[in-house]
């Protein structure tokens, strides 16, 4: 009689957990399935730029030094070569770190060391905001702003330039560097300030001497991390660059990135050039994963 | 092992499963396109304005819904030559081995001004003058009788239809085009550089003209749709409908018969466009 019914119930509980195992097993899979999907859309994405960047040059006959190294872009005329563009690109991206990262940093020592607490309550949020503004919006206001202030106060006589550019990307990787480098300070130790004033030493130079070397790695990562906001951008950088074939020689000359290269012919290229679009993409990605390495480094580093 | 097997299968069908899907409803929109009359236009957004205003006019009488795409000439004739598109619009002449594949209607002129700040003294300009300035000959303003200002070339992005006729018409190539020049993307983005810079010289279709930006006269010519069609006034271009000889519609060929009937061409005139009789 009371065998029975026991037989029942560990039937019902076996029953159970293999309902649960195969649930478990489905979530884990599901799981895998989204986690697969961002490593598969990063292969298809370099597979399709690769393919179709790597064409003229292994089907067509084009040399790929020829087009690193080439001043002339003239798809019309067959002559693609993107060096005015590498060059402004860095140029841009330097010029933005120049600028950007000073103010990022000493923002974010502001608000993790110094600020009282009511001030950081409204710095803070403002920051983060700026990292949410749509970058079109930033190219908006450049050309709104700061391309008319070039002409009519400073004198330059188009305002869209290196220098427009610089001062539109240095503005858009300020959450970026403030951000980041704003936790690698908080995450220096207390004792680490303690021990200093406890020498002695003045509230500032302690920031300088102390906490800002502690937290080198984070500040490094902040600053390779802004770097990228800044070779990446396009749709700002489009509007205030003057998109102009050369290669840069003054702050006021008007320059075309890379980015902003493909972006700007994308829509009307086919052919050959599209696919120098693609390739110009490569040259483009190249920097990023340089700059993706440069990050692990530092942060393997950092660990050390 | 067999995990691995099922997580492969599992992935497969996803995947199968996602495309079919795409499939599914790419079969679909095509099938209503047919039952309700969709016209796939696009191309020129030189051109693109007029065929808005003509196809929102056209669907008032016709049981038809037309949509445009304002891509650019090149993009718009590829899509014509692919099948992407029924109708391709283009604001330039047809290359020799485009000419072989599409059937082409002149639908309206357009002309083609050259601009500059309402503050620029230089009103009247000769076609080797325009030449001499878009490629770097002539760099001061005091040189053509104007202020002593520097000159700001703004030019069209190359591939451009706008582009490659006024360059075709003036006379020089995309090489030759000073290298210093503003590329910008529309007829909007030159007219708002040049109007916010008084060094600044730049191209724009007749139908963006309006009192930001200062007009020139080509060869004593002022720019209107009368010197045009008188073809006093050089710069000007045809406004292109291309199709597949096979591929055009019963709905398309009823469009186009449309634009170039007076109903038609009047609004063609009123966009600023400049009609064919």
């Amino acid at each position: 009689m009371t065998s029975l019914p026991l037989k029942k119930e560990t039937e019902k509980i076996g029953k159970s957990n293999k309902r649960k195992y195969r649930l478990e097993k489905f979530s884990g899979n599901l799981f895998l399935f989204c986690a697969l999907l961002s490593v598969i859309s990063l292969l298809l994405i370099i597979c399709f730029v690769f393919y179709k960047g790597a064409h003229p040059f292994l089907a067509e006959g084009y040399r790929f030094l020829d087009f690193l190294l080439g001043s002339d872009w003239v798809p019309s005329e067959d002559k693609f070569g993107i060096l005015p563009m590498i060059i402004a690109s860095l140029y841009a991206t330097i010029g933005a770190l120049i600028i950007g990262v000073p103010i990022g940093l000493l923002t974010a020592i502001f608000l993790a060391e110094i600020a009282p607490k009511s001030i950081a309550k409204i710095i803070s949020p403002a920051v983060q905001l700026l990292a949410g503004i749509p970058s079109v919006l930033y190219g908006v206001f450049g050309l709104a702003i700061i391309v008319p202030f070039l002409q009519n106060h400073l004198g330059l006589i188009k305002g869209q330039s290196l220098v427009a550019v610089i001062l539109v990307l240095a503005i858009m990787m300020l959450p970026t560097v403030v951000t980041v480098a704003e936790t690698s300070i908080r995450a220096v130790p207390k004792t680490y300030r303690e021990g200093s004033l406890a020498l002695g030493a003045s509230p500032i130079g302690t920031i300088f001497k102390v906490v800002v070397p502690a937290a080198k790695s984070g500040i490094m990562t902040a600053i390779v991390l802004g770097m990228g906001r800044a070779i990446g951008e396009t749709m700002a950088v489009i509007l205030v660059a003057g998109n102009s074939l050369i290669i840069p020689t003054s702050l006021t000359d008007s320059v075309r990135p890379l980015t902003t290269n493909i972006a700007l012919e994308m829509g009307y290229a086919f052919g050959t050039h599209q696919e120098m679009l693609f390739a110009t993409g490569i040259v483009l990605f190249s920097f990023i994963l340089i700059l993706n390495f440069t990050l692990a480094r530092i942060s393997s580093k950092g660990g050390n | 092992m067999g995990y691995k097997i099922k997580m492969a299968m599992l992935m497969l069908c996803l995947t199968l499963l996602l495309s079919a899907c795409g499939v599914k409803k790419e079969e679909k929109k095509g099938a209503s396109a047919h039952h309700s009359h969709t016209l796939a236009i696009s191309g020129s957004t030189s051109v693109g304005p007029l065929a808005e205003k003509l196809a929102e006019k056209y669907e008032e009488i016709d049981n038809i819904k037309i949509e445009i795409n304002q891509i650019g000439s090149s993009a718009g004739i590829t899509n014509a030559i692919n099948d992407v598109s029924e109708i391709g619009m283009s604001s330039r002449e047809l290359k020799e081995e485009e000419k072989a594949r599409l059937q082409e209607t002149i639908i309206a002129y357009d002309g083609i001004v050259v601009v500059t700040h309402p503050s620029n003294k230089v009103k009247d300009l000769t076609m080797e003058q325009i030449k001499d300035i878009f490629t770097g000959k002539i760099t001061n303003w005091k040189d053509l009788g104007g202020d002593d200002l520097e000159i700001v070339v703004v030019s069209r992005e190359d591939g451009s239809g706008s582009r490659d006729a006024f360059q075709e018409i003036v006379g020089y190539s995309s090489g030759e085009l000073i290298r210093n020049a503003i590329v910008a993307s529309g007829n909007g983005n030159i007219k708002t550089t040049v109007a916010t810079n008084k060094h600044a010289v730049g191209f724009i279709s007749f139908e963006y003209i309006d009192e930001s930006v200062s007009t020139v006269n080509v060869n004593g010519v002022e720019a209107t749709a009368e010197n045009v069609l008188a073809q006093k006034y050089s710069l000007a271009r045809p406004f292109l409908f291309v199709h597949k000889e096979e591929s055009l519609t019963e709905e398309g060929q009823r469009f186009i018969d449309y634009i170039l009937s007076p109903e038609g061409q009047a609004i063609a005139a009123e966009t600023g466009a400049i009609p064919i009789k």
